[in-house]
């Protein structure tokens, strides 16, 4: 089946400003979306620019927008979208560099601040810390997290307020808030109920929407909002 | 040009970069460079766990563990390497574990661990099926924490060296195009494995090698590169993992009669046998008709295990069966294929990675590896699962305290060639000028699919002469290249070529030490030369290029605790 890929193309060395090119795919049951780039730069255009390397929905790096909701490139089946045209674009707004590919190192940045280590005071001693099964359960969700930028690039009050932290960063903070080994709760639980802390969330659930991992970070920044609620910072 | 001074550079943040890189950073100024971001190097995609004798669900010893590690090598694991890795493994794994690595939990609060194939002991420390994820994840977190200072999407294209001495590397920073040169004192390959130059592989699309034929063509030989692992059980087509710890949970392998058939090869093991084994039974299986519809796939079955605990401890294979075969796992069995997957071979370095040149182990000053791109030797013929993880972190510890002692005793840097970035800038313009009618793309594909059919679970000396002269050609073509990207800013283009320049370097070497290789040895298995021979090859192929091709020489197994027996399941 021959499916037209509209993919954004924008080299700021060559280019005014963005522009759509339109490419034909013959698609076979089973091919992703990044199969899809692939033949596409393989066979067709060489000069087409994307992020890609596990194609197994682990590293996060072809995170993009497919059909104007954000997407791995690697896991989303062409068939399933069930459209004649796929339209690919950049992670919305974040700056591109070029083409499919955008500058990930504010994102990462901002990952930085909310102190993404375990902190701890207390000797380790010589063996494990113990956590019962219980307690490691409520990491299940925040450590599947592939910081590939999906939930943030979909988040509105992102969109407005830059200096926002975000879903995924939010996330991370979640993931240490409530693992019981750490000790660092309100260090973190301050640095997040900044001004461009979690505060700015307001629960639009987009990031649900995107997470390609179906993860929930919408329901950890309430978790962590009634935390701070209910610890004497 | 930018020109960058640092004590020591790391290429590759995955387990073994990463590591390296925490030890280093606290007493010497270090750069890291890696080709992705950090938290996209591949050690994220191991999935089953990292090996320990913890003991927390049975008895175990790390002599249990070495026995098991030098067997399944088939004996050519270096046995004081293989000695190291299991003692230290208890200590690696906590001080991973108070790092913050969350680790999945018994009952009683200690690291849940499960069987995994050629183990004789319950031994795997996991954490569902996202332990290579969680630890890359933590190790990162690490770094950022220590301040690590990272060069992200940096490409490493070459090897500065001035009279035998390491001094730095070339690298093109892919997003600007421009080219950076880095003086250190010390450099430290961790660039991963090779799985790229095989159809079928569970490696990334970054995993081409690169820090093997880097070093290769400064006349450093690289060793036992005819070992290949191909893991079995891969999405079928797709290539993608399905851990072996879906087998260690309890899955079975099944023929298109629903036959278990792993009773005709392993008997005691089962689906647990070694990897080597497992693939090559499943291979014949499908030779010999019996695979699923007669086509070239087996099924793994999950069902009895219940979907509660599939779920729950192999979550990321339910979500990778269902979004690239359409397989919901606790329903239905999932099809799957061996899977290029791991190369035990690599760059040869003694015990505190530091990369030796012949077969007396002399050291090159300045220069390490760790990681799946070394050869130290821990995993000799065929590597058991988990032990990789381990060897990553523990190697690239070790390298990384080695790196930290040189630099401190070492004041001066070695200075630089002339015109030290003069391979670098030529091999780029020579791409980027050349018009040649030849694609990246079918040339990459043609070794992809011929080194699958004739280099890979079952050899002979036709298959593979065979395809050393198909390598050959595509090497002579591969010099009337045509890219279209001409430009600067990420030209993932021309990244593509220069990879594939390293793809066709190193799988000539693989094919002719498999060529050269007469015995079958863990994952080396040759239908003319069936049988292991320790008189003529117990020993390790080390490789050095010639402009006619690799010349090869050999170098002892260290055998200490363990005489070769011969290896049965």
């Amino acid at each position: 089946m021959e499916i037209t890929f509209k993919i954004l193309r924008f080299d700021p060395d060559k280019n005014k400003k963005p522009y759509y090119r339109k490419y034909t795919v013959k698609v076979e049951p089973g091919m992703t979306v990044l199969d899809g780039l692939n033949e596409i730069k393989w066979r067709q255009d060489g000069t087409l620019a994307y992020r890609r390397s596990c194609r197994s929905a682990i590293c996060g790096s072809c995170a993009m927008t497919i059909n104007g909701v954000n997407r791995l490139a690697c896991n989303s089946q062409i068939l399933a979208l069930k459209r004649k045209t796929v339209v690919v674009e950049p992670l919305r707004r974040f700056p591109i560099i070029k083409d499919l590919i955008v500058d990930m190192d504010p994102f990462f940045e901002k990952m930085s601040i909310i102190k993404p280590y375990l902190i701890t005071h207390s000797p380790a001693g010589l063996r494990e810390r113990l956590q019962s099964p219980e307690e490691r359960k409520l990491l299940d969700e925040p450590v599947t997290c592939i910081l590939c930028g999906a939930c943030t690039s979909s988040c509105p009050s992102y969109w407005y307020n830059k200096n926002y932290l975000g879903p995924a960063s939010l996330f991370k903070a979640y993931r240490f808030v409530f693992d019981s080994r750490d000790e660092g709760t309100e260090e973190r639980l301050r640095i997040i109920s900044d001004r461009d802390g979690l505060w700015r969330c307001h629960s639009i659930f987009n990031c649900v929407e995107a997470c390609p991992k179906s993860l929930n970070p919408t329901y950890a920044i309430a978790e962590l909002k009634k935390k701070i609620v209910t610890t004497k910072l | 040009m930018i020109h960058h001074q640092h004590d020591i550079v790391i290429i590759g943040a995955g387990l073994a970069g990463l590591r390296a890189a925490l030890e280093t950073s606290r007493v010497a100024d270090t750069a890291l460079l890696t080709k992705v971001y950090p938290s996209r190097s591949h050690s994220g995609g191991a999935q089953g766990g990292i090996a320990a004798s913890l003991a927390n669900e049975s008895d175990d010893n790390w002599e249990l563990h070495m026995f098991d590690t030098v067997k399944g090598s088939d004996y050519l694991g270096d046995q004081d390497a293989i000695e190291i890795l299991v003692k230290e493994a208890p200590a690696t794994v906590i001080e991973l574990e108070h790092m913050g690595v969350p680790f999945s939990r018994n009952a009683n609060g200690t690291i849940a661990q499960r069987r995994f194939g050629g183990h004789s002991r319950p031994r795997a420390c996991y954490a569902s099926d996202y332990t290579g994820h969680v630890i890359l994840h933590t190790l990162y977190e690490q770094g950022v924490k220590q301040g690590v200072e990272v060069y992200s999407e940096f490409y490493v294209v070459s090897l500065i060296m001035n009279k035998g001495n390491c001094c730095g590397v070339v690298a093109l920073d892919i997003l600007s195009g421009e080219l950076h040169l880095f003086h250190s004192k010390a450099v430290m390959f961790a660039t991963g494995g090779y799985g790229r130059a095989y159809k079928i592989t569970s490696n990334a699309h970054a995993n081409t090698g690169d820090g093997l034929s880097i070093v290769y063509r400064v006349d450093i030989p690289i060793e036992d590169m005819e070992f290949v692992q191909f893991h079995p059980t891969g999405l079928y087509k797709h290539g993608i993992l399905v851990t072996e710890g879906a087998r260690g949970e309890g899955g079975y392998l099944l023929n298109k009669d629903g036959e278990r058939f792993m009773k005709n090869y392993a008997p005691e093991k089962m689906e647990l046998a070694p990897r080597d084994l497992t693939s090559r039974a499943m291979q014949t299986e499908m030779n010999e008709g019996r695979g699923i519809e007669g086509k070239d796939y087996i099924h793994i079955d999950l069902r009895h295990l219940g979907a509660a605990k599939i779920l729950e401890r192999l979550p990321q294979i339910h979500e990778l069966a269902l979004n690239f075969v359409g397989v919901d796992c606790t329903k239905e069995p999932i099809p799957i294929q061996p899977t290029a997957h791991y190369s035990m071979g690599g760059i040869p370095t003694d015990n505190h990675g530091q990369v030796v040149i012949d077969k007396d182990n002399t050291p090159v000053k300045g220069l390490y590896a760790a990681g799946e791109c070394a050869c130290v030797s821990v995993h000799g013929g065929n590597r058991l699962g988990t032990n990789s993880l381990l060897e990553a972190t523990l190697f690239g510890q070790r390298a990384g305290e080695a790196m930290a002692e040189l630099v401190q005793r070492e004041k001066e840097f070695t200075p630089l060639p002339e015109n030290p970035a003069q391979p670098a800038e030529k091999e780029i313009a020579t791409i980027l000028e050349n018009e040649g009618k030849e694609s990246v793309a079918q040339i990459r594909e043609e070794l992809q699919v011929s080194m699958t059919d004739n280099c890979g679970i079952f050899r002979d000396e036709k298959k593979l002469k065979k395809e050393l002269e198909i390598v050959k050609s595509l090497q002579e073509r591969y010099k009337h290249i045509h890219i279209d990207d001409k430009g600067m800013r990420c030209n993932t283009d021309l990244m593509e070529a220069l990879e594939l320049g390293h793809l066709l370097d190193f799988a000539e070497v693989i094919v002719a030490g498999a060529l050269n290789r007469t015995e079958s040895r863990g994952s080396h298995y040759r239908i003319d030369y069936p049988k292991r021979d320790d008189e003529n090859w117990l020993k390790h192929t080390l490789a050095y290029r010639t402009d006619k091709g690799p010349r090869f020489d050999y170098k002892k197994v260290v055998i200490t605790r363990y005489q070769p027996t011969e290896r049965k399941y």
